[in-house]
């Protein structure tokens, strides 16, 4: 035996060797999958904020209580939005294939994966912004009104600013979701630290470079739970 | 100032219909301070929303000012609402900026450029004397400095009037001195007419030129404080005698145990 190598016992009961030498020796693909990790989440949360909240804030203002309510055409637009939050990811990976085609000119690869990561996020991250809003109460609103602001001044000076420390622990929450749905790419070989740890310790039995792979994303998703805490309490002045 | 004509205001349809406000008529004078009081549920607070017209009435007209606000296009009426201050019983100030910067949005929403902004804000509230809370946010402040800054928001854009929505039910005896003297002192030194719905007795003697007695949606009795002073005067209607009256009179039926507190001190 190595000296680099430690033994790990495994779920069928044979020993797996954490073997440092195998590490290194994959340490370029290591980073690869975590750039793709990266690229995937660095497109589709912003894309699935610029595009999420106005949609969010729409479902808000068209709602029976809201803004300007609109109740026919929000109740097919808020359907609209629960039937794509209704697809299994896996599913929608599929279902979408033609569609991503027609955007990225490919059905394979890290940019195939973020197109139907971005399409589930965006309803996704609409109804946290829906919610968020509505939960601020109608006070705000109501005092903003009296001191003559339209609509948009409302959204913009009242909502948005009210809710912004609740929309920072949603983004938060929506990174760490997909970080996790990302780990499906490896289906339309798009790649990333999750189809990595697939990859290596499913299909070909290396527990100690899944083992690893997982460590990372745990780390990622510490990383980011704990950027997202720290911003969401500097921003909540309560 | 002020001129409401036949005022009536129905909720819901069919089964559910309610109506909070009964073809009120109101006169308001330039100036003064009117007061509307009532039990809960009598339909004050939807008369008060029905002057800015943050509750439209379901017929009857309002004037404020000679502009009669019924017949505005919505741009039309956000720009009188300008002219008409209003703070609220949970103050409804914007938890994640500082007092200046709540007193600010009320300028910016009244389209008053960013320079006059900043000096505008620090003026109103040093009438309220919070201007060395202007960096402060609601959360880190009393609920007496909240409401006054609340009021500071409402006088910045130098409001003809400023409807008050039980401004002082949800802070203590000692703040609603403090609150009322303000509203008071505002009221004298800037001539600004102000309305004050509340179903505190005291709040309204202590503040107010007239007053309207609310029952079910409908004023059932208006007077001047002055008539108080009069001792023979004796409001027309019960709700009216049992208000100013605004004594705590309970039925208490004698003790069943005649020893009860003796008994609580052995245990």
């Amino acid at each position: 035996m190595n000296f680099t190598s430690v033994v790990l016992a495994t779920s069928n009961g044979s020993a797996a060797t954490f073997n440092f030498d195998r590490i290194l020796e994959l340490a370029p693909e290591i980073w690869v999958a975590m750039a793709q990790t990266f690229a995937m989440l660095l497109v589709a949360i912003p894309i699935a904020i610029l595009l999420g909240t106005p949609l969010g804030i729409w479902l808000y203002s068209m709602s029976p209580n809201g803004l300007r309510p609109r109740p026919r055409v929000h109740r097919i637009v808020d359907g609209l939005v629960n039937t794509i939050r209704s697809f299994p990811f896996l599913i929608l990976l599929i279902a979408i294939i033609p569609f991503t085609r027609f955007v990225v000119g490919t059905t394979i690869g890290t940019a195939a994966v973020i197109v139907p990561l971005t399409i589930n996020a965006i309803p996704y991250f609409a109804r946290f912004v829906e919610q968020n809003i509505s939960q601020l109460g109608n006070g705000v609103v109501e005092a903003a009104q009296a001191m003559g602001a339209s609509r948009g001044q409302i959204i913009r000076e009242v909502l948005l600013v009210e809710a912004k420390p609740a929309l920072l622990s949603s983004i938060t929450i929506m990174t760490v979701s997909f970080i996790s749905y990302s780990a499906m790419a490896g289906l339309v070989g798009g790649g990333g630290i999750g189809d990595f740890a697939i990859r290596y310790g499913y299909y070909r039995y290396e527990t100690g470079v899944m083992l690893l792979a997982i460590v990372l994303m745990i780390l990622l998703v510490h990383a980011v739970q704990f950027i997202g805490t720290r911003l969401s309490r500097a921003a909540d002045k309560r | 100032m002020i001129r409401l004509e036949n005022l009536t205001t129905t909720f819901g349809k069919g089964q559910d219909q309610f109506t909070a406000v009964k073809d009120v008529s109101l006169d308001i004078k330039t100036g003064s301070i009117h007061g509307i009081i009532g039990f809960s549920g009598a339909g004050k607070s939807t008369l008060l929303r029905n002057i800015n017209l943050l509750q439209r009435p379901t017929s009857g007209q309002v004037f404020v000012d000679g502009v009669e606000l019924t017949g505005l296009s919505e741009s039309e009426l956000r720009k009188q609402r300008h002219d008409i201050g209003m703070i609220f019983q949970h103050f409804n100030l914007l938890n994640n900026r500082t007092a200046q910067q709540n007193v600010e949005l009320n300028l910016k929403f009244a389209g008053v450029p960013k320079k006059e902004r900043r000096e505008r804000a620090l003026e109103a509230l040093s009438i309220v004397d919070l201007a060395d809370k202007a960096s402060a946010y609601p959360g880190q402040l009393s609920g007496g400095q909240k409401q006054r800054i609340s009021i500071a928001r409402a006088l910045v854009t130098e409001p003809k009037v400023l409807l008050c929505d039980e401004p002082t039910s949800a802070v203590d005896p000692r703040t609603t001195t403090s609150v009322l003297q303000y509203l008071s002192d505002i009221n004298t030194s800037l001539g600004i007419t102000t309305v004050i719905v509340t179903h505190e007795m005291n709040v309204i003697k202590a503040i107010a030129d007239n007053v309207s007695v609310m029952e079910d949606g409908a004023v059932v009795e208006e007077f001047a404080l002055s008539s108080l002073q009069d001792p023979s005067f004796e409001p027309i209607t019960p709700i009216g005698r049992y208000l100013i009256s605004d004594e705590i009179t309970l039925n208490r039926a004698p003790k069943q145990t005649p020893n009860l507190g003796a008994d609580v001190a052995r245990v």
